[in-house]
C-alpha cells in the first residue's frame, strides 16, 4: 500500500534541552548553533538585525529563540522555545529552557520532554542557584546524561585555569546528587568557539565542540527491550471492529499473544493489529499509537496496563514517590488531588511527607513535613482511591511517573521509588 | 527491532494527541482552513480513527478565499463524508470589512471573531489547530493543549506546565482548550508525509508560470513565491535549499515586529 519509506533521511531523534542560570547564555549558543547549521532562515536573521538595531545594540542570537516582545525587552527567556534541525546522523529537537527561577515550571516542561541536556555555566559568574537547581531536577527527570558547558569563556581570557576551577567545584556537587557528566565544554557562544568551529583560542581543550558532543550523545531508546506497558487510551466502535487504542509505552506485542489488562486481572489474546492506510503488522513497538483487536470481548475501559501476564506492572493502592513541586498554593499533607499516571486518572491523599528538601542546596528543610513549597522537592506517601496500575521509574520510567493536578493545573510532578506496604494508622 | 522512521514517530505523536483530545473533549472541533497542515491533520484523525473522522470540521470563511480553496473543500467534504461546519462574520462583512481597513484588524474580525462566534454557538471547548512550532517564533512556544480565557486570550507568559504526555484537560467552564498535534512537524515534514501518503492538496502549492503559494490565506493578503515545483518532490527538493521563512508570503505577519504575537495573544490561530 502506501508506504513507502523516505530515502536517505536519518531516522533517529534526540532531544536536547538547554539548561542553567538565568543570562549565562542558554539561548545565545542555541541560536549560534541552528545559524552556523544553516536551519535559521535568512529573513528571520535579518529580521532580527532590524530589532538589535532598534534598541541600539549588536547581534543577539538569543534573539532567534526569544521571539516574544517582552523577551526581548528584557533580554530574558520567559517559556521554553522548541527547534528543530538534523545532522548526517540524526534529528535534533532542541528545547531552550528559561534560567530564571520564576519560570522553573517552564523548565521543567521542557527538560521532562528532552533525552539529553546540555547544563550551562557562565565562566565569569560561576555556579549559581539555578546551576545547582536545574541539575538535581534534570537527575530526578532520568536525564542520564548531561553536559556541561563553560560558557563567556571570552570573558574570563579564556583561562584554563578558570575551567578548571569552574569543573572541578562542580565535579563535587554533581557528585553528590549522583550524576556523572558526560563531558565539561569550554566555549564562547557569543563569539562561536567551540560551539561548532574549533576555536584556536583555547589551543589547552582538546575535547569535542558542541555540535561533535552532539552527535557523540548515545540515543538510548531502548524501551522496546522492556516488558511490554500498553495503557488503554480509548475503546472504539466506530464500524463493525471493537479497537482497544493506545501508545505502546514500554516493549512491543505481537498478534497472538495473551495479554493480561491491570489492575483488573482480565486476560485474552490479540486477534488483529489496526492500521489505516497501511499494510497491518503483525508487531507493534514502543512510541508506536497502536489499536488492538481482541479475541474475546472483554470489557476494558481507558487506564488500564495491559502487559504480558509474565512481566506485569505492580498494582496497589499507595506508593513513595519523590515530587517537585510547581504550585503557588502548597502542597498540603492530607490534601486531595487528582493524580495522572499513564492513561490512569484517580484521587490521591498525601498520606505523608517524609521529609522536604531545597532544590538547589539540597538541604533538608524538614522532615514529617506538613506542605512543600514552590520549587521544592520532597519524598511524599501518596494512597489512591482505587488500586491502579504502576511500577517504580527505575523499572519502567513511562510508567513510573505521574503529575499532580490541582484546581486544573499540572502543579507537580512525580516518579515512584517504591509501592507502600502498610500504612497503618494513617488509613 | 522496531521499523519506525522519523515520520512514523511524528505520525504516532500527532495521533496519541487527537486521540487524548477526542477521549477528553466532549464538544471538541478540528479547525480546517484547507491549507496542507490542516489536511495532514485531517488525515492523521482518519488514521487515528480508522479511516472515520468523528470530530467536526469547522471552517471559518473570510469570503476572501482563493476559489480553489473552497472547491477543494466541498469536493473532499462530500467524498469523505465529513461532519462540516462553515462559519463566517457576516456581520463585519456586511459592514464592509476588508484588509484595507488594516490587515491585523481585518484578521481579527474576519477570523479570530469569526472562530468566536461558532466556537460560542457550538460550545466547543476543545479546538484541534494544525500549526507548528516551526513556523514562527510564538507558536515555538506553544503547549500542546494550551488554553485561552474567556475574552479567548493565550496568557503566554504564563503557561500551564506539560510533562511526560499529561496534557491539559482540566479546565474552567469560560475557558476552552487549543489542541496542537502538529506542533513538532516541520514545514518539509509535512510535504513528505504528504508524498508518501500521497494526500491529496490545493493545486495552488504548485508552480504555475514560475510561481507558487507557499502557504494558503486570503487572496488580498497572501502572495505566491517564484517557484519551478510543479510537484510534491519539486517542493520537497525546493525547501530543502530555501532560506526565507514559509510565512514571508503572508502579509498579516509583517505588518509591524510583534504583528503575530499580538494576533495571537487574542486569540488567533
Ligand atoms: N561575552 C559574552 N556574552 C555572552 C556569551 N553568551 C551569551 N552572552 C550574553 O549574555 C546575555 C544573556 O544571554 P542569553 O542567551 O539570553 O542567556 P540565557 O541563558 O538564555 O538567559 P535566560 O534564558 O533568560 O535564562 C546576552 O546579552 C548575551 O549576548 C558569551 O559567550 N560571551
Ligand atoms: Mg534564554
Amino acid at each position: 500500500m502506501s508506504t513507502q519509506r523516505t530515502a536517505g533521511v536519518p531516522s533517529e531523534t534526540l532531544k536536547f534541552v538547554m539548561v542553567g542560570h538565568v543570562d549565562h547564555g542558554k539561548s545565545t549558543l542555541v541560536g549560534r548553533l541552528l545559524h552556523e547549521t544553516g536551519f535559521i532562515p535568512d529573513t528571520k536573521v535579518e529580521h532580527v538585525k532590524k530589532v538589535c538595531e532598534d534598541q541600539g545594540k549588536g547581534f543577539e542570537f538569543a534573539f532567534l529563540l526569544d521571539g516574544l516582545e517582552e523577551e526581548r525587552d528584557q533580554g530574558i527567556t520567559i517559556d521554553v522555545a522548541q527547534m528543530f534541525f538534523k545532522t548526517d546522523k540524526r534529528h535534533y529537537v532542541v528545547i531552550d529552557a528559561p534560567g530564571h527561577k520564576e519560570f522553573l515550571k517552564n523548565m521543567i516542561s521542557g527538560a521532562s520532554n528532552a533525552d539529553v541536556a546540555f547544563l550551562m555555566i557562565d565562566a565569569e559568574e560561576g555556579i549559581q542557584e539555578q546551576t545547582q537547581r536545574h541539575a538535581y531536577l534534570l537527575s530526578l527527570l532520568g536525564i542520564k546524561q548531561i553536559a556541561v558547558v563553560v560558557n563567556k569563556m571570552d570573558l574570563v581570557g579564556y583561562s584554563q585555569q578558570v575551567f578548571e576551577r569552574t569543573r572541578d567545584t562542580y565535579l563535587q556537587y554533581l557528585a553528590t546528587i549522583g550524576v556523572r557528566p558526560h563531558s565539561f565544554i569550554p566555549i564562547s557562544a557569543y563569539h562561536g568557539d567551540n560551539v561548532v568551529r574549533k576555536t584556536d583560542k583555547m589551543p589547552w581543550y582538546t575535547g569535542r565542540s558542541i555540535l561533535e558532543t552532539l552527535d557523540h550523545f548515545e540515543s538510548h531508546d531502548d524501551r522496546t527491550k522492556l516488558p511490554l506497558r500498553l495503557p488503554v487510551q480509548d475503546v472504539y466502535k466506530f464500524d463493525k471492529r471493537r479497537i482497544i487504542a493506545g501508545r505502546i509505552e514500554a516493549g512491543s506485542v505481537a498478534v497472538g499473544d495473551t495479554l493480561t489488562f491491570y489492575p483488573s486481572g482480565k486476560s485474552t489474546r490479540v486477534k488483529t493489529i489496526e492500521k489505516w492506510n497501511a499494510e497491518t503488522p503483525a508487531r507493534v513497538y514502543a512510541g508506536e499509537s497502536t489499536g488492538l483487536q481482541m479475541e474475546e470481548q472483554i470489557f476494558v475501559e481507558r487506564g488500564e496496563i495491559a502487559a504480558l501476564p509474565s512481566a506485569p506492572p505492580q498494582t496497589g493502592e499507595s506508593f513513595h514517590a519523590n515530587v517537585f513541586w510547581m504550585g503557588s498554593k502548597h502542597l498540603q499533607k492530607g490534601g486531595k488531588y487528582l493524580i495522572k499516571l499513564a492513561t490512569q486518572e484517580v484521587e490521591g491523599t498525601i498520606e505523608a511527607i517524609v521529609k522536604v528538601i531545597n532544590s538547589s542546596t539540597l538541604e533538608e528543610i524538614s522532615s514529617d513535613a506538613a506542605e512543600v513549597a514552590k520549587n521544592e522537592v520532597a519524598e511524599i506517601i501518596v494512597s489512591t482511591r482505587r488500586p491502579i496500575a504502576f511500577d517504580t521509574f527505575d523499572a519502567v520510567p513511562e510508567t513510573g511517573r505521574f503529575v499532580i493536578v490541582h484546581d486544573h493545573d499540572v502543579r507537580g510532578g512525580g516518579i515512584i521509588l517504591k509501592k507502600a506496604e502498610y500504612l497503618g494508622a494513617n488509613l | 527491532m522496531s521499523s519506525t522512521d522519523h515520520l512514523d514517530k511524528l505520525e504516532n505523536q500527532s495521533i496519541f494527541i487527537l486521540r487524548e483530545a477526542y477521549k477528553k473533549f466532549k464538544k471538541l472541533a478540528m479547525l480546517w482552513s484547507i491549507g496542507k497542515d490542516s489536511n495532514v491533520l485531517l488525515w492523521l484523525a482518519r488514521k487515528a480513527f480508522y479511516g472515520h473522522c468523528p470530530i467536526p470540521l469547522v471552517h471559518i470563511d473570510t469570503s476572501y478565499k482563493m476559489p480553489e480553496m473552497i472547491q477543494f473543500r466541498d469536493h473532499y467534504a462530500k467524498e469523505w463524508g465529513l461532519n462540516l461546519i462553515v462559519g463566517q462574520n457576516k456581520q463585519a462583512l456586511a459592514e464592509g470589512m476588508n484588509h484595507t481597513k488594516g490587515r491585523i484588524v481585518c484578521c481579527t474580525a474576519l477570523k479570530t471573531n469569526g472562530l468566536q462566534q461558532i466556537m460560542e454557538q457550538y460550545d466547543y471547548k476543545g479546538l484541534i489547530l494544525g500549526i507548528r512550532r516551526d513556523e514562527e517564533s510564538t507558536r515555538a512556544k506553544e503547549r500542546y493543549f494550551s488554553p485561552r480565557d474567556k475574552n479567548f486570550e493565550w496568557d503566554f507568559k504564563d503557561q500551564p506546565p506539560e510533562l511526560w504526555d499529561q496534557f491539559k484537560t482540566n479546565f474552567d467552564e469560560n475557558t476552552h482548550i487549543r489542541i496542537h498535534p502538529l506542533l513538532h512537524w516541520t514545514e518539509v515534514n509535512i510535504w513528505e508525509y504528504i508524498q508518501r501518503e500521497n494526500i491529496p492538496v490545493v493545486p495552488l502549492y504548485f508552480s504555475r508560470n514560475g510561481k507558487r503559494y507557499r502557504s494558503l490565506g486570503c487572496a488580498p493578503c497572501t502572495n505566491p513565491v517564484e517557484s519551478e515545483a510543479k510537484d510534491v518532490a519539486g517542493i520537497i527538493a525546493e525547501l530543502k535549499a530555501t532560506r526565507t521563512s514559509e510565512r514571508a508570503g503572508r502579509a498579516q505577519d509583517q505588518e509591524d515586529t510583534y504583528a503575530m504575537q499580538r494576533l495571537r495573544a487574542k486569540g488567533y490561530m
